[in-house]
């Protein structure tokens, strides 16, 4: 049976250099249950490290989690790949982090803990997140496809670090899923400036937990996974966007 | 001063449409975000980035830009240069990195604007 989802599809965590400490998995999970969200896609920047904390944190509230990731391409394009199989999003980690290069200074960014559901510090993530990867924007693409992943492209209506920002239009040839706008823009504002033909997302982009859900997109699905959400995107069998 | 001229004095590399060169150009503009050089660049200016993405080709078209000087030895993708034979935009190859080329070319040009 077909119902409505409430997702916020991206989301920081503290393991993100720029994220808040307080964006603790049980943290993340509680307030998110309270603002009603359904799928919380957990997108750290260029790492994934953090989701599998995420989901034990968010069980108990029923919440979905999304295996994510933001990564930053070689123009600083961010994109956002979502996956249903943790390991599908390990294995693209596991390419950025070839192609990533710079070490952390955590007086500049800032900490990057990854945790276990409880909170806990596992260890500390001593990678550059914060920087660009020297994968191409179509590279990254094509990597998040072909381990049958989401991709969409983050905050559009930014000036940096945006597809539309760093590159000036959506590239010809490129296919990518959907063009995410950030709680900035009001949403019938951004259909009407962003209507270059691609599915658009509303999402948080939350680095802090009051930040979390002040952007969402309704769909309609079966189910609170990335297969479903493809499907609503792509407006077949029944599934689609509600707002 | 005409593109050709410009491209003898410092050095630079032609790496796409050799047979348009002979361009008066108008002044310069460094910038690494497409959608401030769409706003912001004038017609026949020098576009001097680091940026070597394929969209680099459509907006120097867009904006009539008299060429593209990409820096730091970036190499462009097999597309770009594709894109910007076909559509007639030189593609220019320094070594230098931006803030170099940009005074290089403000000092060639740099009392027009």
């Amino acid at each position: 049976m077909l119902k409505a989802f409430r997702a916020d599809l991206h989301i920081h965590t503290c393991l993100s250099p720029c994220g808040e400490l307080e964006m603790s998995p049980l943290s993340i999970a509680r307030t998110a249950s309270e603002k009603s969200i359904d799928i919380l896609g957990v997108c750290d920047h260029n790492s994934v490290e953090n989701v599998p904390a995420l989901r034990e944190a968010a069980k108990p509230f029923k919440i979905d989690v999304l295996a994510g990731i933001e990564v930053a391409s070689e123009e600083e394009v961010h994109v956002l790949g979502l996956f249903d199989s943790l390991e599908a999003a390990f294995e693209l980690q596991a390419v950025v982090y070839d192609h990533l290069p710079g070490e952390n200074d955590e007086e500049a960014f800032g900490l990057q803990v990854v945790v276990n559901s409880e909170g806990e510090v596992l260890r500390i993530n001593k990678k550059l997140l914060i920087g660009a990867s020297t994968l191409t924007l179509e590279r990254v693409v094509e990597l998040i496809h072909s381990l049958d992943g989401l991709a969409i492209a983050s905050h559009i209506d930014r000036e940096g670090f945006s597809l539309i920002g760093q590159l000036g239009f959506v590239p010809e040839n490129i296919s990518i899923d959907a063009l995410e706008v950030s709680p900035r823009t009001p949403f019938e504002e951004a259909q009407r400036k962003f209507n270059f033909g691609f599915p658009l997302t509303a999402s948080s982009d939350a680095h802090r937990l009051e930040e979390i859900g002040q952007a969402t997109t309704s769909f309609l699905l079966q189910a609170g996974t990335v297969a479903e959400i493809k499907l609503a995107l792509q407006k077949e069998r029944g599934r689609k966007i509600l707002n | 001063m005409k593109l050709k001229d410009i491209i003898e004095a410092l050095g630079l590399k032609v790496l796409t449409a050799a047979d348009r060169l002979d361009v008066e150009a108008s002044g310069g503009y460094t910038s690494d975000l497409l959608s401030d050089v769409m706003a912001n660049s004038r017609e026949k200016n020098i576009w001097i980035t680091l940026q070597t993405h394929q969209n680099i080709v459509a907006v120097a078209k867009l904006k009539d830009l008299a060429a593209v000087i990409l820096v730091n030895s970036r190499t462009p993708e097999a597309e770009t240069m594709k894109k910007a034979e076909e559509e007639k935009i030189p593609l220019l190859g320094t070594a230098d990195p931006a803030f170099i080329i940009s005074g290089k070319v403000y000092n060639l040009l740099g009392q027009k604007e």
